[in-house]
């Protein structure tokens, strides 16, 4: 068996009384893809941001690679090798593409107490962000602010902000979301591609089960808070509890 | 070579700002230490000074994206702290700039560590209370011996070389020395990677964290750097005044900062500089032509500025190059 990556335990996440996120067991594997998909309002998100540090849960734990980081702060989260993609984009919106990946590059490096050498002199993360932006696609718009960049455009530049971080678990919450659809197979396609063979593990957030049905290992689906059902995306597609619940309504 | 050639425009300029002096003894027939040039280099030392204190808060303000209400705090702080030490404790000058530096750079530590924890008008309001505090410190008249209450603190003894009245001209170098080197500090510091952090934490602290940084730490920098800038702005005031007031220390000082940085364009460094002799010149020219209800008036031209130039002056020039 692969090693688990990520796990949480009894996780709850309550507004007042609504319970958004009611007791989520979650066990992710080394090398894995899995989807996280359920209707509007299954909380999906309210558990993404859980993981991420964004929410301090109610109850229950966060545990990745064994270690316990329920609550840590988001910087923390970086610096152990989880990166996330917000389901807003979320960018440095003046500056430019190249920037914003270096800037994360940065982040993980030692240098950004060092204010009397100008940032251009430090070749290697401006090197380790150009190959992050190739990784998506995006090498030919480097100079440009991140506000002017397309939607489309946008949700890569995130994804390569979360790639110079060296992330081992990559959290994606909805990264096709406003896209263009014809833009959204190949945006589906590099994610795939990220794994690497299994050297990181993505759990993705998705609401159109279609786009992550050929793409994932494991998918989780979520109703009401809690866990329906999990399996192969086969199974997801047979089991008739999904489709009461989800498939057949939504 | 590099150097020379991306920065024409401003050696342009300050090669005329050396040549001024002279040139404008030549025009006008007078001695360079009497009459309208003796004027107008005390004019212009007082914009470089003010342009450095301009500065100091742009890094905050505009650089980091973090709104005080209590800049004057440092610069009342600096001008108190150089005035009482040559006055009382008769240091040199090169000591006094050094404890000028230390005490700045404890308070903005101190009141950056405890503010810094609110955000957004909460750190404003917080900002505000210390400076306020500040004020109301200087105007005690516990502390009358040193201070001078209410009437400020008088008679500060500069030493005769950099003394504004009698060695205008040194006074002036000095003080165009002193705005010159803060500026490229300043960018040279926004342009390393601790500046790259601070405008990213202005464009998005939140993503700033997510990707790993310590927002809390660059924003402690930045105050730092800023307070010990607006300090030795304060000190030179002092030097310049011979003299420090409590109204150094109050909101309308740190409004002044406010203005002069919207004026120039958030963010741009030179447009402070051009904020503070904006501030300074037209000041002069309004309280010439409709005396002392002029502030009446600058206030008709800064909403003009702000209705037409939302980025500042340099800012929306910038923007429109960008462009076109």
């Amino acid at each position: 068996m692969q090693e688990v990556v990520l796990e949480t335990r009894g996780l709850v996440k309550a507004f007042g009384g609504f319970r958004a996120v009611d007791g989520v067991d979650l066990r992710v594997e080394q090398g894995e893809l899995r989807s996280i998909i359920g209707p509007n309002g299954a909380g999906k998100t309210t558990l993404f941001n859980c993981i991420s540090a964004t929410l301090k849960p109610t109850a229950g734990q966060v545990i990745y690679r064994g270690s316990d980081i329920t609550g840590l702060p988001l910087r923390r989260i970086a610096h152990l090798g989880i990166g996330r993609a917000f389901q807003i984009t979320n960018v440095f919106p003046s500056l430019s593409a190249l920037e914003n990946v270096r800037l994360a590059a940065q982040a993980l490096g030692g240098d950004s107490f060092r204010f009397w050498v100008p940032a251009t002199r430090l070749h290697g993360y401006i090197d380790k962000a150009m190959a992050c932006l190739a990784t998506v696609g995006l090498e030919g718009r480097a100079a440009f602010p991140a506000a002017a960049l397309s939607h489309g455009d946008k949700r890569k530049l995130e994804i390569a902000i979360l790639l110079a971080g060296d992330p081992r678990l990559l959290l994606l919450d909805e990264p096709a979301a406003g896209m263009a659809t014809e833009q959204v197979p190949e945006l589906m396609k590099t994610i795939a591609e990220l794994r690497r063979s299994g050297e990181r593990t993505l759990l993705l957030v998705e609401h159109n089960v279609n786009l992550v049905m050929a793409i994932s290992d494991r998918i989780t689906v979520m109703h009401q808070g809690r866990v329906l059902a999990e399996g192969t995306p086969a199974e997801i597609k047979a089991s008739e509890a999904v489709q009461n619940a989800y498939l057949g309504t939504s | 070579m590099r150097f020379l050639k991306s920065n024409a425009g401003g050696l342009a300029l300050v090669a005329a700002l050396i040549a001024f002096p002279f040139v404008l003894s030549l025009l006008t027939g007078e001695a360079l230490n009497t009459g309208t040039p003796k004027f107008w280099q005390g004019m212009l030392a007082q914009v470089f000074i003010l342009g450095v204190y301009a500065l100091s808060y742009d890094l905050l303000m505009g650089v980091t994206g973090v709104l005080s209400f209590g800049h004057a705090m440092f610069f009342g702080a600096g001008a108190y702290t150089a005035g009482i030490l040559l006055k009382y404790a008769h240091w040199g000058l090169l000591p006094v700039i050094a404890a000028v530096i230390v005490v700045t750079l404890v308070q903005s530590l101190l009141v950056g560590a405890l503010s810094l924890r609110v955000k957004g008008v909460y750190y404003a309001m917080v900002t505000l209370a210390f400076a306020q505090m500040f004020f109301i410190l200087a105007e005690a008249s516990d502390f009358r011996e040193y201070t001078g209450a209410e009437d400020g603190l008088q008679g500060i003894p500069v030493p005769a070389w950099l003394s504004p009245t009698h060695e205008r001209l040194t006074f002036y170098f000095v003080s165009l020395a002193f705005c010159v080197c803060v500026y490229l500090i300043v960018r040279r510091i926004v342009s390393s990677p601790t500046g790259r952090v601070l405008v990213a934490i202005r464009d998005n602290e939140q993503r700033a964290q997510t990707v790993g940084f310590n927002t809390f730490a660059f924003k402690l920098i930045a105050m730092a750097l800023s307070g010990v800038l607006a300090g030795l702005a304060g000190m030179m005031s002092a030097l310049w005044n011979l003299s420090a007031n409590a109204g150094m220390l109050s909101t309308g000082t740190t409004i002044n900062a406010l203005l002069m940085v919207i004026i120039g364009g958030a963010g741009t460094l030179s447009g402070s500089l051009l904020g503070a002799g904006f501030l300074q010149l037209v000041g002069y020219w309004l309280n010439d032509a409709f005396g002392p209800r002029w502030p009446l008036l600058f206030g008709l031209v800064y909403i003009v500025i702000v209705l037409f130039l939302p980025y500042g002056i340099i800012g929306t020039w910038r923007a429109r190059r960008r462009q076109g």
